[in-house]
């Protein structure tokens, strides 16, 4: 590796061109010391991920008596190998802890683009009293901690609020339904939301919009007929963010959904199962790698608008 | 930015000391009516599909249809009420049925949360009493919460040089590979796509310790240490380094996140200012410290500001940990939040926690929003 350190110095007392020594030339054209320095990154981030994967497919004993690294010596032996653990692990709730994830997730993921993607629009290209304060104020709410919001929002779902004799919000016992979990993702989601779409929308050409409005197009059909479809990538990319985030996330679910086998989501399942059953490494794995199917597969189908996307958003701030 | 041409402002007219009281009337009502509406509609049809105990399934397309079709219908519905108002308010009005929703959504969720949480710090533990700063007290005395806040330091500092460190790192040489650039950042992404409770059991295979006579230990460290011919360690259980152990978790997952953003901003670089740096004889090193960095630091800070918020939110990793978290020394304040408002049942000292999270966060608030306008100005 001492090849790194060496041409740096060497080049920097050069101030001719041809600055090419050996080495600023494999740094630069990812040569094999790129190679190997990216490999070595790859394999360790690998390492926990393969561990899981090889544990879910390994019997329960030999789980319990050997390291999952030893199972890699010999691959081809059938005995090291089963699908036990899945058809267990489903029988554990896991199918019906996959659906209400589903349940949550979905609308969790489409409600906060619509509505963000209006504001988005409104706070790039509408005119009105306030604009720019109130944006501001979306921005800061970007960094309200999660955990600060769950116990308001909580009592307000448990016995409503008023303001002397006036109900401002109803007691509706929102908590354990999938439609509290829905409103809550959505308020969370919503300052980011925002915030990505604006920075997006904000820097599409004033020409585009411009000439529709002098065709005699109002603010609803530009945002419907132009502006949606140009943002494609920033609403597919914060899609896959809130699908991430949603479809992972343990507090809003444990808290508004409750962590009975009814209502209980993927990951307040493997939770569960943490809990009753700490050393049983064969379910958990298999559990675990059930939870990260899904978003895993979202990602490889959508992952090259998530990089386009954010980088019409962070670049042009 | 160029300042969007609309035209709204012509068709103004100046309106009366009245017609402002009815215009403001109806930009309420317009910002109201989404959200009630919509929410309504969604809870008694919800309510019904609970009664009947329907299947997931069933509800789950119900709700892309109202989710979708449903909120989009009222934003259509609302657009089309505006144009019969007078001409006089249809334009004042018709920004507040776009980003008014998200205002009542946002103010019932977070402008309210902070409000009263503010208010319950105060209380006793039933949230029904004034008590002072009694719960502050608690708060900057007890001594499982003077570990959390040294223990969430740590988190914020090192979780963040770490992952933004690694990420920039990794995107900056993957940027210089011929082939397999993608596949090598969806190894360092994949990551992401796993729960922070999934997280934990993955990290289990890596620190699991086992004393001697409870079997073999299955960790991959204490397997390593057995090669080497050591005694197996416990190492959760290992103080203060059991603090780190846990923040690579949070590395490993988040660092995916810092180097995909990154990398797109390095490649929005026009490649002639690079080359440009080489010619003139700059070195790698300098390329990258004089060229890249300066070029993507507004992409840094917002990086740097997600995961500083993110560290400091930390809860579900050391929460979902089997070690106790008291005994080990790794208690974080989000936990000690969740820890003493739902399983200890007192809200006065749990929304005083949290109070901390969100004073903490007020230097990173104040540093975006200036970062934001000096943005504005340069436009």
């Amino acid at each position: 590796m001492s090849v790194i350190e060496e041409p740096l110095p060497e080049t920097d007392v050069k101030k001719s061109a041809a600055p090419s020594t050996k080495g600023a030339d494999d740094v630069r054209t990812g040569g094999w010391v790129v190679r190997i320095t990216i490999a070595v990154i790859v394999i360790l981030w690998l390492i926990p991920t393969v561990g899981v994967l090889v544990t879910s497919f390994r019997p329960e004993a030999l789980v319990d008596s050997t390291g999952w690294w030893t199972a890699l010596a010999h691959p081809f032996r059938a005995a090291e190998w089963t699908v036990e653990n899945y058809r267990l692990a489903l029988n554990e709730g896991f199918g019906n802890a996959f659906l209400n994830s589903l349940a949550v997730t979905i609308p969790s993921t489409v409600i906060p683009i619509t509505i963000a993607a209006f504001a988005a629009y409104a706070f790039s290209w509408m005119h009105f009293k306030g604009r720019d304060v109130l944006f501001i104020v979306v921005v800061a709410l970007l960094v309200v901690p999660l955990q600060m919001a769950i116990i308001p929002i909580l009592r307000l779902y448990n016995e409503g609020a008023t303001v002397g004799r006036l109900i401002v919000f109803p007691k509706l016992d929102l908590v354990g339904t999938f439609l509290g979990v829905w409103i809550a993702h959505t308020g969370f989601g919503l300052p980011l939301a925002i915030y990505l779409l604006r920075n997006f929308i904000g820097a599409l050409p004033s020409s585009i919009i411009e000439s529709a409005r002098i065709d005699g197009a109002d603010h609803f059909t530009i945002f419907w007929r132009l502006v949606v479809p140009l943002s494609v990538p920033a609403l597919a990319a914060f899609a896959i963010f809130q699908f991430l985030w949603v479809w992972n996330d343990l507090l809003v679910a444990y808290v508004f959904l409750g962590g009975t086998d009814e209502t209980s989501v993927l990951t307040v399942a493997l939770r569960n199962l943490v809990g009753a059953r700490g050393e049983n490494w064969h379910l958990l794995t298999a559990a675990a790698f059930i939870s990260m199917a899904l978003p895993l597969i979202v990602f490889f189908a959508l992952q090259k608008y998530f990089v386009r996307g954010l980088t019409a958003g962070a670049v042009k701030g | 930015m160029r300042e969007p041409v609309t035209g709204d402002e012509v068709a103004l007219e100046p309106p009366s000391p009245g017609g402002n009281a009815v215009l403001f009337l109806l930009r309420l009502l317009s910002a109201l009516l989404i959200p009630v509406v919509g929410f309504t509609v969604m809870w008694a049809a919800f309510d019904f599909l609970r009664d009947e105990n329907a299947n997931r399934i069933l509800i789950v397309v119900i709700a892309i249809v109202v989710g979708v079709g449903g909120v989009l219908f009222l934003y259509w519905a609302m657009n089309r009420a505006v144009d019969a108002l007078p001409a006089r308010f249809r334009e004042g009005v018709r920004p507040y049925v776009f980003v008014g929703p998200a205002l009542v959504i946002l103010g019932v969720f977070l402008v309210y949360p902070v409000i009263s949480t503010i208010l319950t710090a105060f209380k006793d533990a039933q949230g029904e009493n004034f008590v002072g700063l009694d719960n502050f007290r608690f708060v900057f005395t007890d001594p499982n919460m003077l570990t959390a806040i040294r223990n969430t330091f740590g988190w914020i500092i090192l979780v963040t040089i770490f992952a933004v460190g690694i990420g920039l790192a990794f995107a900056t040489l993957a940027d210089r590979l011929h082939r397999g650039e993608a596949f090598a950042k969806s190894m360092i992404f994949l990551p992401l796509a796993i729960s922070f409770a999934g997280a934990s059991i993955t990290w289990q295979l890596i620190y699991s310790f086992r004393p001697e006579g409870f079997g073999t230990n299955i960790g991959l460290l204490n397997g390593i240490m057995i090669g080497l011919g050591q005694n197996p360690v416990a190492w959760l259980g290992l103080e203060p380094w059991n603090n780190l152990l846990l923040m690579v978790i949070m590395v490993w997952m988040q660092t995916g996140f810092a180097m995909v953003v990154l990398s797109a901003a390095i490649k929005a670089i026009p490649d002639e200012i690079i080359e440009a740096a080489r010619i003139d004889g700059a070195s790698e090193m300098q390329v990258f410290r004089k060229v890249i960095v300066p070029s993507i630091l507004p992409t840094i800070a917002v990086v740097t500001t997600y995961m500083v918020i993110n560290a400091m939110k930390v809860f579900d990793i050391v929460f979902v940990q089997p070690a106790n978290a008291e005994a080990n020394g790794t208690v974080v304040i989000a936990e000690r939040m969740i820890r003493w408002f739902f399983l200890n049942g007192n809200d006065g000292r749990g929304a005083a926690i949290a109070i901390i999270l969100f004073v903490a966060v007020i230097p990173v608030m104040i540093w975006n929003v200036r970062r934001f306008r000096e943005q504005e100005e340069e436009r």
